[in-house]
């Protein structure tokens, strides 16, 4: 079935999933998945449209919920716990694994509220204007609203407002965060800089990204996995998946010459 | 939350566990749902309530004058000894004045929905469809007033033999009031045929007459049915008007130059005087209200399944 | 030959079609025509009996002395009480139907009772109103009874233009604060309310136009125009404009129905006020999205 490359035995597990499916009513969009997301590192998820790369993210922060129909099989393992445990709060898993949408959904309030909106309601207002100022440096957006922090968020350009939602994000501290195709509603200028900053961002987060742009995999990502049709076809270090993968239809896709 | 977490930076991976309690928030964040579940069945408390109030007070009086003679009964004369409690002429004047509405207001709404979906371009209905929408919101006193001052005089000079107090009069503004409910309704409903339909009749060389006389209308035919229905519910209930301009004779005739009373006129003509309370021509008022309230359901229920069949035949 | 027939004949398909738009604009034309006539009249009727002593004396059995003085307080006074009680419970049931409801019999039981209550004549409100709020509740002809019964009248209209406003807030802002770890709580109170609050308002208070402009519910509720005092507190008997209005123009003297033509300017206004205040806060609203 699928291919799995090994994991260097330095990386340490981060997220986990065992047998995952997910099927939307009576329709499987996702089916066996086994996935091992390292710590600190860089994970691309590449397919064609409707691979089931989307689902498979937002089986990482529980937000597959939020769909009444949606429903998950399998495990999905954090730091060994399981994710969908009888006891484990939604709420708290979101809370440490973050994510960045496709197209930029700022508040409509001031920039300053936005990225303070996570503090807020875990209720860490102590120093939340250094919290506020970390997220936003972090973020590679800081020197350009330093000084209009009470301005609307509407009012920044497109990727800048995609960079204001990863402050955002990076501002409840999470362990990972999760980027669902974060720059396929930027141009060419924010797409770099959002790619810079996934980069930094690496030192202090797992990252796992969906993408459909194969070259930003190929630039970013440690490790990439091939999903289609709600499967995994392949899974390795980004280098092999792309310059020597196993399987023909993995090798079909990176090339180009997907039917 | 998390102590010993300075940082994103300077934080090692925690194997904190996922296991916490859920958030201190949750009982309140119960309670509020509660609370706003509660609103909600508020809603349909007041219809609860409604509905008893009505069974109650309209169940003395029906247990007095018999369900039969309140149904049939051809008169209406709770001022006479003995008094008859025959609910025909309030319908019958009810009807009339709602008829005459509808002979306004369904041609002229329903030609209005064409004008403003088929031929007039944006920049005209965006000019013209707050402007008659405007129409809706006038308070109906104001048109009753309009009615009995502007109206009846203007009828009375090409009419001869119209009483001061009339049917058409009313009939015609209870009429003017819904034309925005005809037209709005209307257009939802042309606007609801899918483009392609009319694409197709242009380009087998329709007129733009024709597309909206043989294509649209007769698709949206469901969706202009249920607004008519609502616009009748609606000139059925309407008060203030026939209140002021219709007069007070309740009877069995047709002709809409006389005085006529409705259900609602003579609720009010029964609210405004001194009546005793807990005599049965009191509770007579509560008996026509139950009428009323039966008939506009009865339309309002009819409607609204009409718009959902219409629904699903386009989704 | 055919050519020839072919012609006349879509020369006169034509022509019917022209005529037909000229009928339909016609019909158009006919609304707006007779909304002019009325408001033309009620101005020029009443222009003559209008200024500052009509609005700062109390109606009197001398029409040249007479005001709407009572109506517009008792009008502020109504328009107030019905605000304070349908708002919260409208507003509270539309964010229970849209963010809350799972979908059960009870929940489209509750959305369908709405939509019926808002096709209930406004005078049937008013025998609820009686039996609830004057009887039941002892509040007797006061302008609570009065407030209370308009407000009765107007929650399916705050739930239902609620919802709409709600249902407006896109999705993508509720799963960015899921996203961060809000709760559903949270994520309803913190965002999408104040999100949907512009439209909120704007519904509230075209409801509450609404409201000002009834007047059969209150004849029910007792309420009568010849009041010459303004409430002080909720148990006081009240009056409002329209009922001010028809008590003049049911007054067969000529004077009476001046008056009841500058009370109408009167209440014309204040409709326009608050309508202005509405279309005002839509259109910023939709200049932040």
């Amino acid at each position: 079935m699928a291919t799995i490359h090994p994991i260097p035995a330095g990386d340490v597990p981060a997220l986990q999933t065992e047998q995952l499916s997910v099927y939307y009513g009576s329709n499987p969009a996702l089916r066996g998945i086994d996935l091992t997301v390292p710590r600190n590192r860089v994970v691309a998820l590449i397919g064609p449209s409707g691979c089931g790369k989307s689902t498979l993210l937002r089986c990482f922060n529980r937000m597959n919920e939020l769909i009444p129909e949606a429903r998950v099989e399998g495990t999905v393992r954090f730091n060994g716990e399981d994710l969908y445990g009888e006891r484990v709060d939604p709420v708290n898993v979101r809370r440490r694994i973050g994510m960045v949408f496709q197209r930029p959904n700022p508040f409509p309030r001031s920039i300053f509220d936005n990225v303070a909106f996570g503090p807020r309601i875990n209720g860490n207002t102590t120093g939340l204007a250094q919290t506020v100022e970390r997220a936003l440096r972090q973020a590679a957006l800081w020197d350009e609203v330093r000084d209009r922090l009470n301005e609307s968020a509407y009012d920044l350009s497109v990727g800048q407002q995609q960079r204001l939602c990863i402050a955002r994000t990076l501002a409840v501290r999470p362990e990972i965060v999760l980027m669902d195709e974060p720059a396929s509603a930027l141009d060419p200028i924010a797409t770099q800089r959002i790619e810079e900053l996934i980069y930094e961002l690496k030192e202090d987060y797992s990252i796992l990204i969906v993408t459909h742009s194969l070259q930003q995999a190929a630039r970013v990502s440690d490790y990439t996995a091939f999903l289609y049709h709600g499967e995994l076809v392949e899974y390795g270090p980004t280098d092999l998946i792309f310059t020597n993968p196993v399987e023909e239809r993995t090798e079909a896709y990176v090339t180009g010459r997907f039917g | 939350m998390r102590p010993g977490t300075e940082g994103a930076h300077d934080r090692t991976p925690t194997t904190e566990s996922l296991f916490t309690a859920r958030s201190a928030g949750g009982r309140r964040e119960r309670f509020v749902s509660a609370l706003l579940a509660a609103s909600a069945a508020a809603t349909v408390l007041v219809t609860v309530g409604l509905v008893l109030t009505l069974i109650f007070e309209a169940g003395h009086f029906l247990v007095e004058v018999g369900l039969l003679s309140f149904l049939l009964d051809s008169e209406w004369t709770p001022g006479f000894r003995p008094a008859r409690y025959g609910i025909l002429p309030l319908l019958v004047g009810t009807l009339k004045v709602a008829a005459i509405a509808s002979v306004v207001a369904l041609p002229i709404g329903l030609l209005t929905a064409i004008y403003l979906s088929e031929y007039a371009d944006r920049r005209a209905r965006a000019l013209l469809k707050p402007l008659l929408e405007t129409l809706a919101g006038i308070p109906t006193v104001v048109y009753g007033y309009f009615a009995l001052i502007v109206v009846t005089p203007a009828l009375r000079s090409v009419l001869p033999g119209i009483e001061v107090f009339n049917a058409l009069s009313a009939g015609i503004v209870v009429g003017i009031m819904i034309i925005p409910m005809v037209s709005s309704l209307s257009e939802d409903a042309f606007r609801a045929v899918p483009r392609s339909l009319r694409d197709g009749a242009f380009a087998l060389g329709a007129t733009r007459f024709e597309v909206a006389w043989r294509i649209v209308l007769p698709a949206a035919a469901s969706g202009v049915v249920a607004a008519f229905i609502l616009a009748l519910s609606r000139a059925i209930g309407e008060t203030m008007i026939v209140a002021i301009a219709a007069g007070d004779l309740a009877g069995l005739s047709l002709d809409p130059r006389i005085a006529t009373q409705t259900m609602t006129a003579y609720i009010v003509q029964m609210s405004l005087g001194d009546t005793p309370r807990g005599t049965i021509e009191y509770q007579s008022l509560f008996a026509v209200c139950m009428t009323l309230f039966l008939l506009t359901l009865a339309l309002n229920a009819t409607s609204q399944r009409i718009v959902r069949r219409f629904r699903t035949v386009y989704r | 030959m055919m050519g020839a027939r072919a012609a006349r004949r879509i020369r006169k398909r034509r022509r019917s079609g022209l005529a037909f738009g000229a009928v339909a604009g016609i019909a158009t034309a006919f609304g707006l025509l007779t909304l002019a006539l009325l408001i033309g009249a009620v101005v020029i009727e009443g222009a003559a009996a209008f200024d500052l002593q009509f609005l700062r004396s109390f109606t009197s059995r001398f029409p040249e002395r007479a005001g709407v003085r009572a109506g517009l307080a008792g009008t502020i006074w109504v328009s107030a009480i019905t605000a304070a009680s349908a708002f919260p419970v409208g507003v509270a049931a539309a964010i229970w139907l849209e963010e809350y409801a799972p979908d059960t019999w009870w929940s489209r039981l509750v959305q369908t009772n709405i939509q019926n209550l808002a096709g209930v004549p406004s005078i049937v409100y008013g025998v609820l109103g009686l039996a609830l709020f004057v009887r039941a509740m002892g509040a007797g002809r006061s302008v609570l009874a009065g407030g209370l019964t308009l407000g009765l009248l107007v929650l399916p209209i705050i739930v239902i233009s609620s919802r709409e406003a709600l249902r407006a807030v896109p999705d993508s802002l509720r799963e960015a604060a899921y996203a961060l770890g809000a709760t559903h709580g949270q994520v309803v109170f913190r965002q999408v309310v104040p999100a949907a609050f512009p439209g909120i308002l704007t519904g509230t208070i075209l409801a509450l136009a609404r409201a000002a402009g009834e007047a059969a519910p209150l004849i029910l509720v007792g309420a009568v125009g010849f009041i010459a005092f303004t409430p002080t507190g909720l148990g006081d008997p009240f009056t409002v404009l329209p009922l001010q209005i028809f008590d003049w123009v049911r007054n067969p003297q000529p004077e009476y129905r001046q008056l009841a033509a500058a009370a109408s300017l009167v209440l014309l206004i204040v409709l326009f006020v608050l309508n202005a205040t509405a279309i005002l806060l839509r259109n910023r609203w939709e200049l932040r999205r």
